[in-house]
């Protein structure tokens, strides 16, 4: 019994050990793998097959299945099926985008179709910059499915494709048009007889009434106070005109210490200093603060227009959920106070390395039909990039009030991208010095500074690729 | 025959060393390659960039932010929990009312010997999202006991309050963590004859002197192995902070482990992340090293 000694079975656990390593090492590498040649399946371009799309190839589609679930997608799929019904359709949705599709992305062998999108979102500036996404511009010149006469980029609401536009290469389609202000419930307004403020005094002054009332008048988004970035940048933007959103998007120096941009921080830090803000705000996250507006504790919340179906379960009926743009700080507003921040969101994209680009892009193309559009607009609640695809579609009555704002708000509606270019920027910097801002901690110049040095940092870091708008 | 037997012994140690090769260790080695290249996670292109990832790291002061969180954790989350364990365990084992016959726990030792454990069942995920809502400044079970029993000044939004949050993940990892250490020391503590605790008694010891004096020299080496515990644990500390703060507000709850997801899974800088990794490895390293020789004491033979 002596030769199983404890000294024996290690010396032997280290052998294994170092035989089954050596193989391993060897062979499975993260960042090896398939840089094999992976050809684009094709067929010749026809006047109905515009984009070459080979009939029978196979076609993987992945779907964040976020705010707008999948079955809009898996409708958009049955419409490209009856075009090609050779072709099979491998659907899939996940809410971890990055994880499941990261991994893929590195091994050459990528979906054809991904809605990129959600807090796992794979960052765009890494995907833009390795190359690693199919330039849409054949889709966006081939002729539209059902709008006669028009090539796709034609039926497209104005400055949809900012937002997946780099270096001048549209590298993304974002399609759920998304307008950004301030929300409240239309009902309670009319019972207690107050109006929606035209102007910031007359904000306040409301604000004084309500908080006399016994209601708070404001709540934001605790955790994620970047949504209390939104009104500012819009409200100086409407003060000194677009132009100063073009100069954060391409980090031109100082371009956060725009004085319009101190003065609207200024202004809206008031909510804080006055006492206008729910108690407690700052420790709840969207949800939660959402909840607490949904259920009338607050008045007026900053979001974008997917709040509508985000607080779907918990909105009283009698709830009627309205958006407006920001109140004008001055009388000589650049903007008048209708102009409103409308931008496409939602991105989609067709990797590089996509074995059926032709075939993601040709999906694309049936979202970017009325047909499709007005569909999702039907299934999702959610406006699209897609002019007049709403119309004829029963609309509930927040997206009913964001149409109508959007009207007009016309041409004088303008954007920023910066939070798409530099995730970072706007995530954690400028999320920082907000936070910090509606708590009181530093004021409206301490704030620009803040953002500053984050847009400074992000612009000084060399590992990070720069994009330019114009 | 002899052969025999190694054979046998070998067919048995392969599969789970392959395995463990194959998952833990060559993951491993690669992070040391990628640390050293620009690689972003999205292609399998990557140039070699040497030390540059480091020199970043050094001028980094989200990393060196993160990281004294991870020293104040390091120093805070022993030393908390350990004191506490071992009040907990030795209540439990010896804390019974003097004046009775022999040594004995505290009434009702069975029930909370139960109780502290519990934690330990659950998940991180699970209690995490449990004091994301504790915590939580309207709805929160804090808050309104605080506001039940009159003292609504205590209130507070929590983890909505920089200078607050960091602690209170603090005091969710302690919470968490001693149930376990209560049951190791406990464990520890039959071993420890009666006879000495009884001996200790007659001389007339008050409870706090017996730990101090006898407990803790007899535990000292499953104190030691709670500290090297406690210590990678807070060096990591990633979990329950993605959960409840996400590092927040405004980075002041970060700690590395969270810093390094970040950059990879965020900002996809895979190269720069592993070379955090790569880091801490070292610095984990260092440090039981360290806490090793700092602790180290006579033993002392029963």
């Amino acid at each position: 019994m002596n030769t199983l000694t404890r000294r024996g079975v290690l010396q032997t656990a280290a052998a294994a050990g170092l035989l089954a390593t050596a193989p391993a090492a060897l062979s499975a590498c993260a960042m090896g793998g398939g840089d094999g040649d992976t050809k684009t399946e094709q067929d010749d371009k026809t006047n109905v097959n515009p984009l070459g799309v080979k009939d029978d190839a196979p076609l993987e589609v992945v779907i964040f299945n976020g705010g707008f679930g999948e079955d809009y997608a898996k409708a958009h799929e049955a419409m490209y099926k009856e075009k090609y019904p050779k072709a099979e359709i491998k659907h899939s949705a996940t809410a971890e985008i990055s994880k499941t599709l990261q991994p893929r992305f590195v091994d050459g062998s990528p979906p054809d179709f991904i809605n990129n999108s959600g807090a796992a979102q794979i960052d765009f500036n890494g995907l833009v910059s390795q190359n690693a996404l199919t330039d849409l511009a054949p889709l966006l010149d081939a002729p539209s499915l059902d709008v006669p006469g028009k090539k796709v980029r034609d039926t497209l609401l104005p400055g949809s494709l900012l937002p997946g536009t780099y270096n001048g290469k549209v590298f993304s389609l974002n399609y759920a048009y998304t307008a950004y202000g301030i929300w409240y419930d239309e009902k309670l307004l009319a019972d207690k007889g107050w109006q929606y403020p035209k102007t910031w005094d007359e904000m306040i002054a409301l604000c004084k009434t309500i908080k006399a009332a016994g209601l708070a008048p404001w709540t934001y988004q605790g955790k994620h106070p970047r949504y209390m970035s939104w009104p500012i940048l819009s409200a100086a933007a409407k003060l000194a005109g677009p132009e100063i959103l073009l100069a954060i998007d391409n980090l031109e120096p100082n371009a956060w210490k725009h004085e319009a941009i101190k003065t609207a921080a200024d202004a809206y830090s008031q909510l804080a200093v006055d006492g206008f803000i729910l108690p407690g705000s700052e420790g709840l996250d969207h949800i939660q603060s959402q909840t607490e507006w949904s259920l009338g504790k607050a008045v007026f919340i900053s979001c974008g227009s997917w709040l509508e179906s985000e607080q779907k379960k918990v909105t009283p009926p009698a709830f009627r959920m309205a958006i407006a743009p920001t109140p004008s700080l001055t009388s000589g507003d650049k903007l008048p106070f209708a102009a409103l921040r409308g931008t496409a969101g939602e991105p989609y994209i067709v990797p590089a390395k996509a074995k059926n680009a032709n075939g993601g892009m040709e999906l694309m193309r049936i979202m970017l039909s009325k047909k499709g559009a007005s569909d999702f607009t039907k299934k999702t609640s959610s406006l699209t990039c897609v002019a007049g695809a709403e119309e004829g579609v029963e609309l509930p009555p927040g997206l009913t009030s964001v149409t109508k704002a959007l009207k007009a708000s016309g041409d004088k509606g303008f954007n920023w991208v910066y939070n798409s270019f530099y995730r970072k920027l706007e995530r954690n910097l400028v999320d920082a010095a907000c936070g910090d801002l509606f708590t009181k901690r530093i004021n409206a110049q301490q704030f620009v500074d803040a953002c500053q040095k984050g847009a400074d940092e992000i612009a000084k870091d060399t590992s990070i690729t720069k994009y330019k708008r114009s | 025959m002899r052969h025999g037997r190694r054979l046998f012994v070998f067919t048995f140690l392969v599969p789970p060393l392959a395995l463990y090769a194959v998952f833990v260790l060559s993951p491993y080695l690669q992070a040391f390659q990628i640390s050293l290249t620009n690689w972003r996670g999205l292609s399998p292109t990557y140039e070699y960039v040497g030390p540059e990832n480091f020199t970043r790291l050094l001028h980094d002061h989200y990393v060196w932010n993160a990281l004294k969180n991870n020293a104040i954790i390091l120093v805070a989350l022993p030393i908390i929990t350990i004191v506490l364990a071992l009040f907990f365990a030795s209540m439990l084992s010896v804390g019974g009312q003097s004046g009775k016959a022999g040594v004995r726990g505290v009434r009702g030792a069975a029930f909370y010997r139960i109780v502290y454990f519990f934690p330990q069942v659950l998940s991180v995920a699970i209690i995490g999202v449990l004091w994301k809502e504790v915590y939580a400044p309207r709805s929160g079970m804090l808050n309104g006991f605080l506001r039940g029993i009159g003292l609504d000044g205590l209130a507070k939004p929590w983890l909505g309050d920089p200078d607050l949050a960091f602690w209170c993940v603090l005091a969710v990892m302690v919470w968490s963590n001693v149930g376990f250490y209560v049951v190791l020391f406990n464990a520890a503590m039959q071993s420890i004859p009666r006879e000495i605790y009884e001996a200790a008694l007659l001389d007339g010891a008050e409870r706090g002197e017996t730990l101090r004096k006898i407990t803790v020299p007899l535990l000292w080496d499953t104190i030691q192995v709670a500290w090297v515990y406690l210590a990678i644990l807070a060096i990591d500390a990633f979990a329950i902070v993605q959960i409840i703060t996400e590092g927040g507000p405004g980075n002041s709850s970060d700690v590395i482990g969270l810093r390094l997801y970040g950059d990879a899974m965020n900002e996809s800088k895979f190269g720069y992340a592993s070379a955090i990794g790569v880091a801490m490895f070292f610095l984990t390293l260092s440090i039981a090293v360290v806490s090793l020789r700092m602790t180290r004491r006579d033993r002392i033979e029963l």
